[in-house]
């Protein structure tokens, strides 16, 4: 099963649409509503970072029996020091986003603990691509 | 399913020979438990949640309740009515509080006691939960029996935060059973009725969640007790009432708005919601799921409409009832005449065990099985017109693939594409040529 979303860098309103849908699809496959949680979390930070910081993005999610993948690409100024990213508390975040109850700083952070696996990849001045798996078991 | 389960008590069925088949139930069905099949509706027991969303469209009144009949009451020496404020606020204010009383003692009962009574000490009981609660919050209150439903069923992720307190109903029939228990009175002479406003509460007493057993013997259709007081009342006019227990129907102003949207998130001391009707209820637990809303403390969610105000069976407009109900609460004391009694005898009996999560089984329960299901359903819905006209008797095209992948309809089920295939001219004029293109 596959799903696919497109993010619009700024669109605060639809922010979350894709981490609903993968959570309704989930939850009617069955899977197990702990599991569903940490997808959610991790998603949905990972959507709202791409609705900060992007201009634009992907989202696509590869559901199967036992995992789900998702990977989100988008076009935007990347991150040029991704270990000082992943520090809890460091935001880049402007004082309009944070106005708005995101940008705290624990975004990578918590996506990385929800996560089985985690990859983040960044070119600066090109965009960012965040891969999450998490196992169903 | 979980084989294990008991089946849920269901209080709404319907009358087959009634039924029409119309289709309009099945739409508005929370849990989409109704399928036309055979020109009639039909339920599917497992996921009904006896919310009456379908009692409410129905225009046959196919759908009944299946309360208690009132002749119950004398196989009992002792007949103790609960009644709930909203029965008194249905009737105009000529018909006064007191007559109301005495047609209901001629009819029989021979105790009058406000349910709501067991209202006050949930007032504390409720924020020391809160504040001594660990799991995750907000606490979901237990009050609504038709929310719990919906919890177990459909968000069966938050059955743990739903409140282990008994609702204040629970709390009274519990008070007056250990009152005539403690004066000597054999307790199979004693028989508890309550006066419901809804199908949902006839559902919970006579299947109660959390491990507990309900006192409560009968349950009395409110609309058909309005009827009988109210035709008494035409033939008869007032009559003096000489029994009357005032302390045992006396109510406070917390007790009277129980029941009224805000009655409880309005005690709360934290910070808490007070949601009603069916659609906002489910938004607002879709939103709370997707980890959308923080630092809400406690939740006050009722399946109806103005909440108990819009039940199934309460006669007049609900605005007009709580209207009155508001008007009754200026006028009454912050605490009833038996305030201390019920601390003194119910702290005991409030706690109840979790509530058990009942999560629907939408394609299968092997997770490979339902993922095949799944991407089988959403290729069939590509086919599908997606109008959601509930021709096919499935609420929605969507439905309707569901059950095609899991072996309950076929392709076949499709009124419109059968229609298109007889004359594609006419229903590509009505929905446009697009629509029908196999995607």
């Amino acid at each position: 099963m596959n799903l696919s979303f497109q993010i619009q860098g700024g669109d605060f309103t639809s922010a979350g649409t894709a981490s609903s849908q993968v959570r309704r699809t989930l939850k009617e496959l069955g899977v197990d509503a702990s599991v569903i949680k940490r997808v959610v979390v991790a998603l949905y930070e990972a959507e709202v970072n791409v609705v900060a910081h992007a201009y634009r993005g992907t989202i696509s999610a590869e559901i199967s029996p036992d995992k789900v993948f998702m990977k989100l690409v988008d076009e935007g100024p990347g991150i040029t020091d991704i270990e000082k990213a992943m520090t809890p508390g460091f935001s880049t975040a402007s004082q309009e986003v944070r106005e708005m109850g995101f940008g705290a700083g624990m975004g990578l952070p918590n996506i990385c603990r929800n996560a089985d696996v985690f990859n983040i990849h960044s070119v600066p001045g090109k965009g960012t691509t965040v891969e999450i798996t998490i196992q169903f078991k | 399913m979980d084989q294990q389960m008991k089946p849920f008590h269901h209080a709404l069925r319907i009358r087959k020979e009634i039924c029409i088949g119309c289709s309009r139930c099945i739409r508005v069905c929370p849990t989409e438990a109704l399928r036309v099949i055979d020109g009639k509706a039909k339920l599917h027991p497992e996921w009904c949640i006896d919310c009456g969303e379908c009692f409410k469209v129905c225009p046959v009144k196919a759908i009944v309740v299946e309360d208690d009949d009132i002749a119950k009451i004398f196989r009992y020496k002792h007949r103790i009515l609960l009644i709930p404020s909203i029965f008194f606020a249905q009737f105009e204010e000529k018909l006064t509080l007191d007559a109301i009383k005495g047609i209901l003692y001629d009819m029989g009962f021979t105790e009058l006691c406000t349910v709501e009574q067991g209202a006050d000490l949930l007032v504390d009981e409720i924020n020391r939960y809160v504040a001594e609660f660990e799991g995750e919050k907000p606490v979901i209150s237990s009050y609504c029996p038709a929310v719990v439903r919906l919890i177990q069923i459909r968000f069966p992720s938050f059955a743990d935060r739903i409140m282990r307190l008994i609702p204040p109903l629970e709390i009274t029939a519990q008070y007056y059973r250990n009152e005539y228990e403690k004066n000597g009175v054999p307790l199979e002479d004693v028989g508890i009725f309550y006066v419901t406003p809804c199908a949902a509460k006839i559902a919970a007493i006579k299947a109660p969640v959390g491990g507990y057993i309900s006192p409560i013997n009968g349950v009395i259709n409110m609309s058909e007790l309005y009827n009988k007081v109210f035709l008494a009342y035409k033939q008869k006019g007032i009559t003096e009432n000489e029994h009357c227990t005032l302390i045992h129907s006396s109510i406070s102003s917390v007790g009277v708005r129980w029941s009224m949207v805000g009655g409880e998130a309005d005690i709360f001391r934290g910070r808490a919601l007070a949601i009603d009707s069916m659609p906002n209820v489910i938004e607002f637990l879709e939103r709370l799921e997707n980890e959308e809303i923080k630092g809400i403390d406690f939740l006050e969610l009722r399946a109806c409409d103005m909440s108990c105000c819009g039940g199934i069976l309460v006669q007049d407009n609900r605005f007009l009832i709580k209207e009155r109900i508001d008007k009754m609460a200026e006028e009454l004391p912050e605490k009833h005449m038996l305030d201390q009694e019920f601390r003194n005898v119910c702290s005991g009996y409030i706690p109840m065990e979790p509530v058990e999560p009942r999560a629907m089984v939408k394609y299968h329960a092997d997770l490979k099985i339902a993922l095949q299901r799944m991407e089988e359903a959403r290729r069939l819905r590509d086919q599908l017109p997606d109008i959601d006209c509930s021709a096919c008797g499935a609420p929605s095209c969507e439905a309707l693939a569901d059950d095609i992948v899991c072996n309950r309809a076929t392709m076949k089920h499709c009124v419109i594409l059968h229609a298109h295939r007889a004359n594609p001219e006419m229903m590509e004029k009505i929905w446009g040529k697009k629509r029908f293109i196999k995607k």
